[in-house]
């Protein structure tokens, strides 16, 4: 240790505060999710004092058909919106990149209006348009609410991974004998599917969790989860609501471990067939 | 003379108001390797994406194989190319690439993969089956471009400065082992490059191309040795090219008055006061202490370099012009700063007619 110069002794230290400081913010962030897992087992209505283990809430979160057709809604309508916004903004995005014409540079800046003008407004303004063309609002009010910024961001993340040179690609399809459709399936997709399924996951997540247009466009009828849970939290948070969360937490988790797990496994056996 | 797989009847294109391929008339033997060569923006790449079918023409007609092809897609067209930047599918394997124009044409599988084995052979890449494109080098990507187009028994193959990304080495290398292939398979090859030395090495005849228009047609023996324009000569190989008027017409010995001073050369068709150019290699340049009759180019000796068993040096003419000299001899005739007289036999000088621009 005494050999260690000032210099090094600095770093060492900076180092450690640099780990401290990780740690610390790691904390923070997980400790409400920590307690809220451990409170959706909590033999207690109110969330103040642990008071035994339970299971109750789950039972009751499966029984409560409101937050189970509410998820459900949720799910059908970002399906929807992510297929929408996908092929939306995959054909937006090739178009935007290949092809010269009048406009682009109008269309390319526009695209960011929707990302960046508070959602609040977005919903108004649809809001609005639906009240004035007599369009009852439901399930095609939300998914059309959500398509109109979750193809922006669809645009956006596909247009970055489609590579720079042109054509060149189709072109040496359609050389070997390939036609529009064949290259289209063949050669464009496969291309840009990284940008493609980054897409996808930032539509589902966008509209998933999303409360301003779901909430305004949303009919009498029907509200997505993220809007019902909303509506309960204005009676005080109950534990059937801890219950879903810690499930939707542990299901991202897994598809996470998933992800990975697939990728890593694609991976090692690129390497192998590289190899052999 | 062999049948014309390819003819381009005085084809144009312009992108806007800017004429980048004028009135071309080119007839493309069949089993000939036929290469496009001019300076980087005369129009070559847009000649060759005209045949493909990735430019319409402007005006003019492509043939292929005594059918106009106006009408047909790229896919539809019996000709395959290797394109500059290669363009593998980078989501393929080796495998896969090469075998995708005949997955395209629905082939029993069977039938693809000894085609596709057969194919790795010839370009020296068997092994390399499931490799993806980012794990090669610039030369075996090279290879698999290739073999991927040649796997379709195209009528035509055409390449855009298939080598221009590999270094001096492979290049070099990959030159022969091309030109071998083509000979091989008597496939016609049209070949686009800036590299007047590939041209020359690899070609059974040029077209040199320049502001979009071939200035010259023939085989590399005649483009080097009768440069037909003043451009032809300063792109092909070394040139001392000097710019003057004819003073004198005896035969076909020409005396010519150009800045730097007298000089004689050899030509047909040229009369008393009319303007030319004279091309002479450096090879051929011959230096003397004395002053040579016909010639009055007195210069000084600078920059003299022995190059192993060459010698190449420049010599200051009075007008300022530099005139290269190389000699495959030890015992040159000069030094350093010696005033010389130079002068060369007219016939190892070409004579060229003034052209318009
Ligand atoms: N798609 C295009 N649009 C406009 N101009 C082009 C296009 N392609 C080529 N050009 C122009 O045509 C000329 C010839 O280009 P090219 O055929 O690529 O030359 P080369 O291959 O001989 O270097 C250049 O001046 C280039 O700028
Ligand atoms: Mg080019």
């Amino acid at each position: 240790m005494n050999h260690l110069t000032k210099v090094q002794r600095k770093r060492r230290a900076l180092r450690v505060l640099g780990d401290v400081y990780a740690v610390l913010i790691y904390t923070v962030l997980y400790i409400p999710v920590a307690v809220m897992m451990i409170f959706s087992f909590n033999n207690q209505r109110y969330n103040y004092y642990w008071n035994g283990f339970t299971t109750q809430w789950y039972e009751k979160l499966f029984n409560n058909s409101a937050i189970i057709d509410s998820l459900w809604y949720s799910v059908i309508i970002a399906v929807l919106s992510t297929v929408i916004s996908v092929v939306v903004g995959t054909l937006g995005a090739l178009g935007l990149k290949r092809y010269e014409f009048r406009g682009k540079k109008l269309v390319n800046s526009m695209l960011y209006i929707p990302i960046i003008v508070p959602e609040i407004v977005l919903a108004v303004a649809l809001l609005i348009i639906f009240m004035t063309f007599g369009f009852s609002l439901g399930m095609g009010s939300i998914l059309i609410g959500h398509c109109t910024f979750c193809i922006p961001y669809a645009v956006v993340t596909i247009k970055g991974r489609i590579s720079g040179d042109g054509n060149s690609l189709e072109e040496a399809s359609m050389d070997l004998g390939a036609n529009r459709m064949q290259t289209f399936f063949r050669v464009t997709l496969p291309s840009i599917m990284p940008g493609v399924m980054s897409a996808a996951f930032l539509a589902f997540t966008l509209s998933i969790d999303d409360v301003v247009m779901s909430n305004m466009l949303a009919g009498a009828k029907n509200s997505t989860l993220p809007v019902l849970i909303l509506s309960m939290n204005k009676s005080g948070i109950t534990p059937d609501v801890n219950a879903l969360t810690t499930l939707m937490i542990l299901a991202i988790v897994a598809a996470m471990l998933l992800s990975g797990g697939v990728k890593a496994l694609l991976a090692r056996r690129a390497k192998r067939l590289e190899a052999e | 003379m062999a049948e014309a797989i390819v003819t381009l009847t005085d084809v144009e294109k312009s992108f806007g108001s800017n004429l980048v391929v004028q009135k071309m008339n080119l007839d493309i033997e069949a089993g000939e390797f036929l290469t496009l060569l001019g300076p980087s923006g005369c129009g070559k790449t847009t000649t060759l994406r005209m045949i493909a079918g990735f430019e319409d023409t402007s005006a003019g007609s492509i043939k292929v194989q005594g059918e106009p092809v106006e009408d047909k897609e790229p896919y539809q067209r019996d000709v395959n190319t290797v394109f500059q930047n290669y363009s593998l599918f980078p989501h393929m394997n080796v495998y896969d690439n090469v075998a995708y124009g005949l997955t395209i044409k629905k082939v029993p599988k069977d039938e693809i993969k000894t085609r596709v084995g057969k194919m790795l052979e010839l370009v020296q890449l068997t092994g390399y089956e499931k490799r993806k494109p980012d794990a090669l080098s610039g030369g075996q990507k090279q290879r698999v471009a290739i073999a991927r187009a040649l796997i379709n028994n195209p009528k035509v193959l055409l390449l855009d400065e298939p080598l221009g990304a590999l270094d001096l080495k492979l290049r070099k290398q990959m030159q022969l082992e091309l030109k071998r292939l083509q000979k091989r398979l008597g496939i016609t090859f049209v070949y686009v490059t800036h590299d007047q030395e590939e041209a020359l090495t690899m070609s059974d005849r040029i077209a040199v191309m320049n502001g979009g228009v071939i200035d010259q047609l023939g085989s590399p023996k005649e483009i080097y040795d009768h440069p037909k324009t003043r451009f032809v000569a300063s792109f092909i190989g070394e040139s001392n090219i000097f710019d003057g008027t004819v003073q004198a017409v005896d035969g076909t010995l020409l005396t010519v008055e150009t800045p730097a001073g007298l000089m004689q050369t050899r030509g047909e068709g040229f009369a008393v006061g009319e303007a030319m150019h004279i091309s002479i290699r450096p090879e051929h340049l011959l230096a003397e202490k004395q002053p040579v009759p016909g010639f009055d180019l007195a210069g000084r000796v600078k920059d003299f370099t022995y190059l192993g068993t060459a010698v190449k040096t420049a010599i200051d003419l009075k007008d300022g012009t530099e005139a290269k000299f190389s000699r495959i001899e030890q015992d040159a005739e000069c030094a350093e700063g010696d005033t010389v007289y130079v002068h060369w036999k007219p016939e190892k000088s070409v004579a060229i007619k003034k052209t318009a621009g």
